[in-house]
């Protein structure tokens, strides 16, 4: 439901990425990562990102989402899991202690810029 | 060309949140974030704790809601200071973020008080994703809302210390089970603290209220070896 303030967000850290002498080149692609366990609806966040891009250097980009696993590692014994199906137990162990290694991600990883702009100009 | 990122959304939140943090422990201030789905009995259980733990333990009231002042209205009647945040100032925000908890409290007076409640909008899903700075988080859950809750948005309990499940006073009516619902969260979140209460009746309050008063004096007790 705050997918909106989710992809202003994102918009603001993309863009603030861009280095100063880009400025004016598109943005083609955005890379963020988002874990499966966050409070995130990532079909309607590429909604949002859709509408809040336009008239922006992103309003071309392409958003592409790695979903990232929700993945434990137990305290007691060591061992790690994909958690399946809300049960943060250990599997061999039975112990809730747990240490969540991934599973809460919301980060933009990379953006790719156009390079036409910088090329063109040694071109010429 | 690719340009390294690497940032988190959120965080200009988590900033925030940790700087509210730092200054609520400066004050000894024991802050708790209520959480629930709409209507599950947080003003209700609130309106009952408070009258219990005042003057004893001093404390002020954060509300949120998208609309209205209801919820403000009925807690000021434990003579606890409240802030109400309407969230359609801020677009119909279904949750409370940092920044939003740091403007609020300005306009409480912070001098002797315990405790900060923060009452959350009424969302099982987004309040769970928003560092707000508070030292812990608690979830309520009615039994009319089904016993599968805790699995269906693991988040919320994953990030909560404690739940009630409350409005206990309906179980005569409805085919609920309390044991299957235990099991649900227990698994979701092993060793949650689960307190069974009716705000109606204001039965099974009492282990929720010494929960909150040993929580508040164990932070009244670190500002001052600090
Ligand atoms: N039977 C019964 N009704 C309750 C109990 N607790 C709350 N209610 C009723 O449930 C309704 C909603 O309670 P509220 O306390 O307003 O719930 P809330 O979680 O604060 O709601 P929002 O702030 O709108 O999300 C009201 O009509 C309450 O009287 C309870 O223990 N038993
Ligand atoms: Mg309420
Ligand atoms: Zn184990």
């Amino acid at each position: 439901m705050h997918e909106m303030g989710i992809a202003l967000q994102v918009i603001d850290i993309a863009t603030a990425a861009i280095p100063p002498e880009m400025r004016g080149c598109r943005v083609e692609r955005v890379n963020l990562r988002i874990g499966k366990l966050s409070a995130v609806v990532v079909d309607s966040l590429n909604f949002c990102l859709e509408i809040a891009t336009r008239d922006t250097p992103l309003a071309e980009a392409v958003f592409s989402i790695e979903e990232i696993p929700v993945v434990a590692q137990c305290r007691e014994c060591g061992h790690e899991w994909q958690v399946a199906r809300a049960v943060f137990k250990c599997p061999e162990c039975g112990s809730g202690n747990l240490e969540m290694i991934s599973g809460r991600e919301l980060d933009v990883v990379s953006i790719d810029i156009e390079e036409q702009f910088g090329s063109q100009a040694q071109n010429q | 060309m690719e340009v390294k990122v690497v940032r988190n959304v959120l965080d200009v939140n988590a900033k925030m949140a940790a700087e509210n943090r730092r200054f609520f422990a400066e004050n000894g201030i024991f802050v708790l974030n209520v959480m629930s789905s709409p209507g599950s009995g947080k003003t209700t259980i609130l309106e009952k704790t408070l009258t219990r733990i005042m003057p004893e333990i001093q404390s002020a009231v954060i509300v949120g809601d998208i609309c209205t002042t209801n919820d403000a209205d009925r807690l000021s009647i434990s003579g606890a200071p409240v802030v109400q945040i309407n969230t359609d100032e801020f677009g119909g925000d279904c949750h409370l973020a940092a920044h939003v908890i740091e403007n609020a409290a300005r306009q409480i007076d912070l001098a002797g008080l315990d405790l900060l409640i923060v009452e959350n909008v009424g969302n099982l899903v987004c309040p769970a994703e928003f560092d707000i700075g508070e030292d812990a988080r608690v979830v309520v859950l009615s039994v009319a809302e089904g016993e599968d809750k805790s699995v269906k948005y693991p988040l919320m309990f994953r990030e909560c210390q404690a739940c009630l499940l409350n409005k206990t006073d309906l179980l005569p009516y409805l085919d609920y089970d309390l044991e299957k619902a235990r099991q649900y969260i227990d698994q979701v979140h092993p060793g949650m603290s689960v307190f069974e209460t009716s705000a109606k009746t204001g039965e099974g309050l009492d282990s929720w209220i010494s929960w909150i008063r040993e929580r508040v004096a164990e932070k009244a007790g670190l500002q001052q070896q600090a």
